[in-house]
């Protein structure tokens, strides 16, 4: 017989909200914009773990960047993320619809995020590298990737600069400072950490950053990344994109509910900022901080950017089937192209005509970039040499795979 | 497909039968077992509330519970052990793996734990632990959603390895591995979850319901594990695959007009050797079919098998199709994936005494 004389029991979290219930955000604890102090970058963790479980946010209401982390980006810089972002948009929007259209097998948007991977994208160089999942497309656009290139990818195309081997949206772009990406959840994070160890350990000057979803923080690979990080001081940007849903599993599933992402990094003895990720220039921020302590050798920092995927999961999903219909309009953070645009026009430097204008130029330069794409071959339509199946297996091709192609008549 | 080996399909006592989907009939085995053993439950990625997301688990969190049927971290280490710690308490949890290509975070668990405890034990401990999981090529999921890794597990000692290939067998093997009392890798061909496929990628896919193995009994029965299916008769050629590759054989061995015995192993671990051997004593020929790399996959193992058994009655060397040794190719896929008529050239070359 054991001690304890009362029935235990087994707890499974749950949502707030499920289809059919009104979306509730009531739980959430927001600080408002300029609330949070920015400590300065050479602050120990133990100083500033506050900041694990607040909100960082420049952007107020009525769209006035304000407080300590305003990163007083001119009009230009401004415009560009805006833009980018815009353009981010529009290629979800017709990618989204190709599959429809059944022109490619699978696509995935990044809906209500687009501030996090554009902002970062414009913040680093190409020289460091990005360790993406698969909602970053963000960075590819903020950097210039051209939209055709990411499009015959999609596509399988004869022109797919990955020669028709991977998933849709599996990017991959080295010039572009944009790492392969894995379908296997949380693999880039310590990879990500493993090549910053190898730019301190050359003495170089590139850092990298990667990105994971909430969910996927579950998986060992995330803790093993924070441990290394943190013992060898890796020059390295940890991000969490909390979009609150891992497919249908709300972040309560991934232990979002017994404390934040951001905090995960406190037992490592890494600093950790959690931030708006629907605010441009809160995001912008939080990165500028942790990129200059990872430039000046002082290591990691966690940053859990706080967002909400608007979009489906991925072109399989149906998101009406597991949360409330209207969550996202109710999103109590808004939406980044909205609140980027409100604070460009309350600086008096963005109209909105200015802005339906950049809206209708995204178009124009998807559907041109769809239309060159398109001419060389959606799914199935056009594709590279079987040959390309067969090759960069190895370095070099060994006799099984010889033979093997042979049979195949390539 | 008539499933020969098996006596007509039990009628439990509460119910018929009816035509279901493969999908339809491993949540009606979760159903059954869950409703008779309060032991039973199932957990894993989005299993939960919404049922999975190829809905294998839909309503058994509305039917049986929150606790008994619930969503977990997206961690496959994470789960696969929790199951063997509830497993070691006397539970039967059964788990899913999202896509068969995301078992290898689990792998550490399940080889060197699970497949391990009651023989490092002293039988003091048990995982009887069944691990689900969607696996195999067809749906253009590209690398990461079309690996079939069978073989990594066959060569485990200590875990058993079931592959259905009907909507029958999935249910009946499915409620075996439940009350088997090791550790079951049962691996689902999503290829086959809505419709049997020929591997005539063009062709449109028929219904289950057209299919005499989609009549599945509501209640409970088992087909047990170690039993194969002759679910061809021929007497040119045993052909030995298992999962989609069941029916790509029926449509090679058409294709290619040869009187093939067909043979669904159902389990690759145990394996039923009684039904090969005699099949390919009858016959003298062996092709063996499956859609893993051909390097080190399990037809080698059954390769050699026939070989040490049955070398003198064999009149041409065995025959092996199988996918490439290269990673899955999303824009390949139909020529990656064995098709008919490589089983139907494979056939011919084994008929007229060479298989290459
Ligand atoms: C190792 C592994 N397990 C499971 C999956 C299947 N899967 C793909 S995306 C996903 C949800 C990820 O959620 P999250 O990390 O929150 O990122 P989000 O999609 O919300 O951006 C799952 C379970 C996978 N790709 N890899």
């Amino acid at each position: 017989m054991t001690r304890n004389t009362q029935p235990l029991s087994l707890r499974v979290p749950e949502p707030t909200g499920r289809p059919g219930d009104a979306p509730d955000f009531s739980h959430l604890k927001l600080d408002v914009a300029g609330a949070v102090d920015r400590p300065p970058v050479e602050a120990r963790p133990v100083q500033m773990l506050d900041l694990a479980f607040r909100l960082i946010r420049v952007l107020d209401d009525e769209g006035q960047a304000v407080g300590p982390w305003n990163p007083r980006l001119d009009a230009g810089t401004l415009k560009k993320g805006l833009k980018a972002m815009i353009l981010t948009r529009a290629f979800d929007d017709r990618m989204h619809r190709a599959h429809r259209q059944g022109k490619t097998s699978f696509y995935m948007k990044c809906t209500g995020e687009e501030a996090i991977a554009v902002a970062q994208g414009m913040i680093l160089s190409r020289e460091d590298m990005g360790f993406p999942t698969y909602r970053q497309q963000g960075l590819l656009i903020a950097r210039g990737y051209p939209l055709v290139d990411m499009m015959n990818q999609i596509y399988s195309n004869a022109a797919d600069p990955i020669k028709g081997r991977q998933l849709p949206i599996m990017y991959s772009a080295k010039d572009y400072g944009f790492f392969t990406i894995s379908g296997n959840l949380g693999t880039q994070v310590p990879q990500a950490v493993g090549w910053a160890m190898a730019s301190a350990y050359k003495g170089d000057d590139k850092i990298a950053i990667t990105w994971i979803g909430d969910g996927a923080t579950a998986e060992g690979d995330f803790h093993n990344a924070l441990t290394f990080a943190s013992v060898y001081r890796a020059p390295v940007i940890l991000n969490v994109v909390n979009n609150q849903w891992a497919i249908s599993s709300f972040m309560g599933i991934a232990g979002g509910l017994e404390t934040t992402f951001a905090s995960k990094a406190i037992g490592y003895g890494l600093p950790a900022l959690r931030v708006d990720g629907n605010d441009f220039l809160a995001v912008w921020a939080a990165t500028q901080w942790a990129e200059e302590r990872a430039r000046s050798n002082q290591g990691a920092t966690v940053i859990e950017l706080f967002t909400y995927r608007g979009a489906p999961h991925s072109t399989s999903d149906d998101p009406s089937r597991y949360r409330p219909g209207d969550e996202h309009d109710k999103w109590p953070l808004g939406d980044p192209v909205a609140r980027l645009k409100q604070h460009l026009i309350a600086l008096g430097e963005w109209s909105d005509e200015a802005q339906a204008e950049a809206e209708a130029e995204a178009v124009a330069q998807v559907r041109a970039a769809g239309r060159e794409a398109e001419a060389i071959g959606t799914l199935g339509q056009s594709r590279p040499s079987v040959k390309m199946m067969f090759e960069e297996v190895f370095a070099t091709e060994d006799w099984r795979l010889t033979e093997q192609r042979r049979e195949v008549g390539v | 497909m008539v499933d020969q080996a098996e006596a007509p399909a039990p009628v439990a006592p509460d119910g018929g039968i009816v035509p279901m989907n493969m999908i339809q009939a491993l949540n009606s085995a979760l159903h059954v077992k869950m409703a008779e053993d309060p032991n039973v439950l199932s957990f894993g990625e989005d299993t939960g509330y919404f049922g999975g997301v190829f809905r294998v688990t839909d309503q058994l969190q509305q039917k049986h519970g929150l606790t008994r049927s619930f969503d977990t971290p997206i961690s496959e280490c994470g789960l696969v052990a929790a199951a063997i710690g509830m497993g070691a308490y006397g539970l039967r949890p059964v788990v899913e793996i999202q896509f068969a290509d995301y078992i290898y975070p689990a792998y550490d668990q399940i080889v060197s734990e699970a497949a391990k405890m009651r023989y490092r034990s002293g039988g003091q401990f048990t995982a009887p632990i069944v691990v689900r999981s969607p696996y195999g090529g067809g749906i253009f999921g590209g690398q990461t959603h079309s690996q079939s890794p069978e073989s990594l597990f066959t060569h485990i000692a200590g875990l058993k390895v079931v592959i259905p290939s009907n909507p029958h067998d999935a249910k009946g093997l499915l409620t075996a591995a439940i009350e088997d009392d090791d550790p079951v890798i049962f691996l689902e061909p999503k290829r086959l979850y809505n419709g049997p496929f020929d591997g005539w990628h063009k062709n449109p896919v028929s219904p289950w319901k057209a299919q005499a193995s989609a009549q599945v009994p509501t209640g409970k029965y088992t087909v047990p594990l170690g039993k194969a299916a002759v679910v061809r008769e021929g007497s040119d050629v045993t052909i030995l695959c298992y999962g989609t590759m069941v029916w790509v054989s029926l449509a090679g061995a058409e294709h290619a007009g040869v009187d093939a015995e067909v043979i669904d192993l159902r389990t690759l671990v145990p394996l039923d050797i009684e039904t090969i051997e005699a099949s390919v004593k009858k016959t003298g020929r062996c092709v063996i079919v499956h859609e893993a790399p051909k390097t080190s996959g399990y037809g080698a193992e059954l390769s050699a098998l026939v070989q040490e058994r049955c070398f003198y009655h064999l009149e041409a060397p065995i025959g092996r199709v199988a996918g490439w040794d290269t990673p899955y190719p999303h824009a390949f896929e139909w020529e990656y994936f064995p098709g008919p008529e490589r089983v139907a050239t494979a056939l011919k070359a084994v008929m007229s005494g060479g298989a290459r």
